[in-house]
């Protein structure tokens, strides 16, 4: 079943598209904002053109190429879509076009300063997240990782305050030394395979190390990603990075960075090692322990927080540890559920994070406990907060239900069923911790919000489009990018088998 | 002419050197493009070695017609073609630079300068290209010399440090001139190719090992190999901000050079004692990379940071000699390139923010993004590029480092370089910090100012060069390594 292989520079476009628009943007700087805005959503609207170009040669079982790239001996620097990366990729280039518009109503909206930085900075990150989309081998895949820790840097630091700085101090000290870790694991793997081309089922065999050292590996490369994914205990730079504004927190630390990590594990399991050497050695279910721990405690933490971005961060926290408990699981329809779940957490969770946002700029409210009554103020928002909410608790016919019965059933699958337990646990905790805030906005009585008064179209709008989608990919999975469809396929590849045994949606 | 180039790239310095003066007593222009001049025909000279080298294979030119082993030869092999090239390309970005800092001075002292800058120039690249290991101490003595006035042209603390550095420099340099008669004394040559030829059944004898030694003393103080960087920091700190660049960038380099060349070419690496003498320098080059980086985190002043960050740097490539592989051969080979330009682009800088407001320290950095924007863009790719991060250049030298290391399973140096990375990442992230997000308390003021752009242009294009040079180096290192490094190493080629 090997995969026609097409020869095109697309993928190559889609990561240089942002980064052209990065350069124009701090040439343009803030003598013509409009003119900035523009090269921003220019190269928004170009990315998502290119990439979701390459959707149906995808869907129709090809693989597209660019010519590799020698940038070392022996060693290449290449793009190459599969049926994982467009996932990715197709989420976060329409999700940037939703948050450019929302970016330029919050930026404005709140006065914030650096603006040009920021607009540049964020293509920048867009650049990088395509390149880890993308990546056809483990030191393509490293050099974007690293690019998109240095490209968020001057975002989380952007109000550049004493608790900014602390908080970037924090994220580099996380994702450069878990980067060091993973570069080691990088080149060890080199020496032992030859190669780091990424293959669906994995390249690595036990004919390459000792099973310890192949655990080391894993170990090491985990971590690696693990430390971006935020699964505990290597989350403290999550929550405090939250001082980035809103529409950072919810492109990059809701989609774009965390899911890298996300991604990363996905890779690392299903297109490294592969679910047999792991079956193997036995080094999987340390990590979906980890997961399984991290979904529960990060809920529990999430329930104390009173800053609203901060119970969102832990709720992102725990949410992501669903995507490397699926991964981790290693069967059909964990891999399954767990890749749908970055697609699903994704559109919940920057639809909630944009109503944080919306509320701070209209109502400039941060704590959950000054929110009474704000439904009155903002039905809309508070309403679109609501769907999420229900979602992320999974509730039927909203996207997160689909990840989340798939990933149960994979722990089925593979007679897990104590993550199960996890799963049902974690879903009633979530709806402890965020419908309350709904519940608040519209039940409680306040007389501090009695008119009406939305926030601006500009940021309203995104808010309306992305709780919609999380409604209609509830009900139609499929709708739009086949987003279901690739992450069947690519668990089909990692698992070498078209049946996933039953089951699914 | 042709045939003549390889000898044009020492010869046509040296003669500039010697005019220079006798020029500047005309005008101060007049010696300037003296200096550029002269260092343009080294680079197309350097160039065209290296290209004819590349084709041809080794070029060996006997002076004056003089046979080897009687006669001084100069080899180029793709190894020392590089390296002139590197040597000639950094001087003349440096000299250019030179000009706006040497404005005020008198047509004497301008002239003087541009004369040591050339004779250190010319000290370097003799060095890389001589097949003659007392012709080497020649070399070795002119950059010294040139060096020790260019660094007492700094001011008042730099006659210190520049005495300090003599008294050191000239017991290293006397070292190594003892290790080699020990040499001359077993082989009764002084050609490295004879040498190499000779010294293979001596080199168990207790005389190549009393060499071995000497050598060793001699070339780690000159290239400030820890714990024999005491001159080091107080040298590059206060030397004459015009030549800092090509004093810190490349000076300490070329020792390291002639270490590879001396232990790998000249005797067998593999011989017992060259063996445990590459053992001992490598765990000493670990302790350095740690200690250097650590002291680095601890000031105040700019270039003094980037003074240990160099003895840490210097660590970096001995340690490739000692894990010996050819990938860490490679990686020490391009870490000597890479780093050259790192750190003379941050030195360049550092002395384009003294011209600037006068300062060198690290809390006035602050706010100098509004001012000095293209500057500080530049400064973020040279530190990214020392944390070691892709795709700069110095993320691939590293690189091939743990490559080589993990290969040959010596585990301590991987740890050595990643935690080196880590804390490379400390101190360069502190200056960013200061430079984009820490508001200053009061206005920063210019004490030059060339009111067009933010540097005036001879200052800002060799920066802005040497910047763009980094992410060159780095993304397109592939063709440096399978055309040309590959080669230089020994055994190279396969």
């Amino acid at each position: 079943m090997t995969p026609e292989i097409l020869l095109d520079y697309r993928p190559l476009w889609a990561v240089l598209i942002s980064l052209v628009a990065a350069i124009l943007i701090l040439m343009t700087g803030e003598k013509n904002r409009n003119l900035r805005e523009t090269w921003t959503i220019l190269a928004a609207f170009g990315k998502a053109a290119i990439v979701f170009s390459m959707l149906p040669l995808v869907l129709g079982g090809k693989v597209i190429e660019s010519a590799p790239i020698h940038v070392a001996y022996g060693i290449i620097l290449q793009l190459r879509v599969d049926t994982a990366g467009m996932l990715f990729a197709g989420l976060a280039s329409f999700l940037w076009i939703v948050t450019s518009f929302y970016s330029i109503g919050y930026m404005r909206g709140h006065n914030e300063k650096h603006q040009t930085g920021y607009f540049a900075s964020f293509a920048v990150c867009l650049a990088a997240t395509m390149g880890i989309a993308f990546s056809a081998n483990l030191l393509t895949f490293f050099v974007f990782y690293e690019l998109l820790t240095i490209a968020t840097y001057p975002l989380v630091i952007h109000k550049r305050d004493a608790e900014a700085i602390r908080s970037g101090r924090k994220y580099l000290a996380y994702t450069l030394i878990s980067g060091q870790l993973f570069l080691v694991a990088i080149i060890w793997t080199y020496i032992a395979a030859g190669t780091g081309d990424f293959q669906a089922g994995g390249f690595l065999t036990l004919e390459h190390g000792s099973t310890r050292m192949l655990q080391v590996m894993f170990f090491f490369m985990s971590i690696g990603a693990a430390v971006k994914a935020g699964v505990m205990p290597f989350h403290g730079w999550l929550p405090d990075a939250m001082v980035a504004p809103t529409p950072v927190s919810a492109l990059l630390h809701a989609v774009a960075v965390v899911k890298a990590g996300a991604f990363g594990i996905l890779r690392v399991v299903g297109y490294v090692f592969g679910p047999e050497l792991l079956g193997e050695i036995g080094a999987a279910d340390v990590l979906a322990w980890f997961a399984a721990f991290t979904i529960i405690v990060s809920s529990l933490i999430a329930m104390n927080q009173d800053n609203l971005k901060r119970r969102l961060a832990f709720s992102t926290v725990g949410q992501l540890s669903y995507v490397v408990l699926g991964v981790s699981l290693m069967t059909p329809l964990g891999l399954l559920g767990g890749m749908f779940h970055i697609i699903a957490h994704a559109f919940m969770k920057i639809t909630l994070f944009f109503c944080a946002g919306a509320i701070l700029v209209t109502a400039h409210k941060e704590n959950i406990s000054e929110m009474h009554g704000i439904g009155k103020k903002m039905p809309i928002t508070i309403g679109a907060f609501t769907i999420a909410s229900l979602g992320i608790a999974g509730v039927p016919f909203i996207v997160g239900f689909i990840s989340k019965w798939n990933i149960a059933l994979g722990a089925l699958q593979g007679g897990q069923w104590l993550y199960i337990v996890v799963l049902i646990g974690s879903a009633m905790l979530a709806s402890t911790y965020l419908l309350p805030v709904a519940y608040m906005g519209f039940f409680k009585k306040s007389d501090k919000f009695t008119k009406y008064g939305e926030a601006r179209k500009d940021m309203l709008i995104p808010i309306v489009i992305t709780a919609t989608i999380s409604v209609v990919l509830g009900i139609l999975p499929n709708f739009g990018a086949h987003f279901y469809d690739l992450a069947t396929m690519s668990a089909q590849s990692i698992v070498h088998s078209i049946e996933l045994i039953g089951g699914g949606w | 002419m042709r045939e003549q180039l390889p000898a044009l790239i020492v010869v046509v310095p040296l003669a500039a050197a010697l005019l220079a003066p006798l020029v500047a007593y005309f005008s101060k222009t007049m010696v300037k493009l003296l200096t550029i001049m002269a260092l343009l025909v080294a680079n197309i000279s350097a160039v065209t070695v290296l290209i004819q080298v590349l084709n041809e294979g080794t070029l060996n030119y006997h002076f004056g017609g003089w046979a080897p082993p009687w006669g001084i030869e100069y080899v180029y092999d793709p190894l020392s073609s590089i390296m002139a090239v590197l040597i000639a390309f950094v001087a003349l970005v440096v000299a250019i630079y030179a000009g706006p800092f040497l404005e005020k001075d008198a047509k004497f002292k301008t002239g003087i300068f541009y004369s040591l800058f050339l004779l250190l120039s010319v000290g370097l690249l003799g060095m890389m290209v001589t097949g003659d290991v007392f012709n080497l101490y020649v070399f070795l003595e002119i950059s010294s010399l040139a060096g020790y006035a260019l660094i007492a042209a700094g001011g008042n603390r730099a006659t210190v440090a520049a005495f300090r550095y003599l008294l050191i420099g000239t017991i290293g340099a006397s070292f190594y001139l003892l290790g080699v008669g020990y040499l001359y004394g077993a082989t009764g040559t002084l050609n490295m190719a004879d040498l190499a030829e000779i010294l293979v059944p001596l080199m168990d004898s207790s005389a190549v090992i009393v060499a071995i030694v000497m050598i060793v003393i001699g070339l780690g103080i000159k290239m400030a190999m820890f714990p024999l960087h005491g001159w080091q920091p107080d040298a590059y700190t206060y030397s004459h901000p015009a030549a800092t660049a090509l004093i810190a960038g490349v000076m300490a380099k070329v020792p390291a050079y002639a270490a590879l060349r001396f232990f790998f070419f000249v005797m067998v690496a593999s011989a017992g004692p060259v063996h445990k003498a590459l053992q001992v320098m490598g765990l000493l080059a670990a302790a350095g990379i740690i200690i250097g980086s650590i002291m680095a985190i601890a000031q105040k002043d700019f270039r003094r940071m980037l003074a240990y960050s160099s003895v840490a740097q210097i660590g970096y490539i001995i340690v490739g000699l000692a894990i010996g592989n050819s990938l860490a051969l490679i990686g020490a080979v391009l870490h000597i390139i890479n780093h050259a330009i790192m750190k003379s682009c941050l030195f360049l800088v550092a002395g384009g923010v003294k011209w600037r407001i006068g300062e060198h320290l690290v809390e006035k950095y602050k706010e100098l993004n509004k001012k000095l924007p293209l500057t500080m863009g530049v400064l973020i790719i040279a530190a990214l590029s020392m944390v070691g991060l892709p795709p700069t250049a110095g993320f691939f030298s590293k690189w091939y480092l743990v490559l080589g290391a993990i290969e040959e399973g010596m585990w301590f140096y991987v740890v050595i370089i990643i935690l080196s990375s880590l804390l490379n990442a400390i101190y360069f992230f502190r200056i960013l910090e200061n430079v984009y997000m820490k508001k200053s308390d009061q206005e920063v003021k210019d004490i030059n100012s060339d009111g067009k752009f933010e540097l005036p242009l001879q200052m800002l294009v060799p920066i802005i060069v040497l910047g763009l040079g980094i992410l060159i180096l780095g993304i397109f290192n592939e063709p440096l390594v399978s055309q040309i490094i590959q080669f230089a190493i020994p055994g190279g080629g396969q």
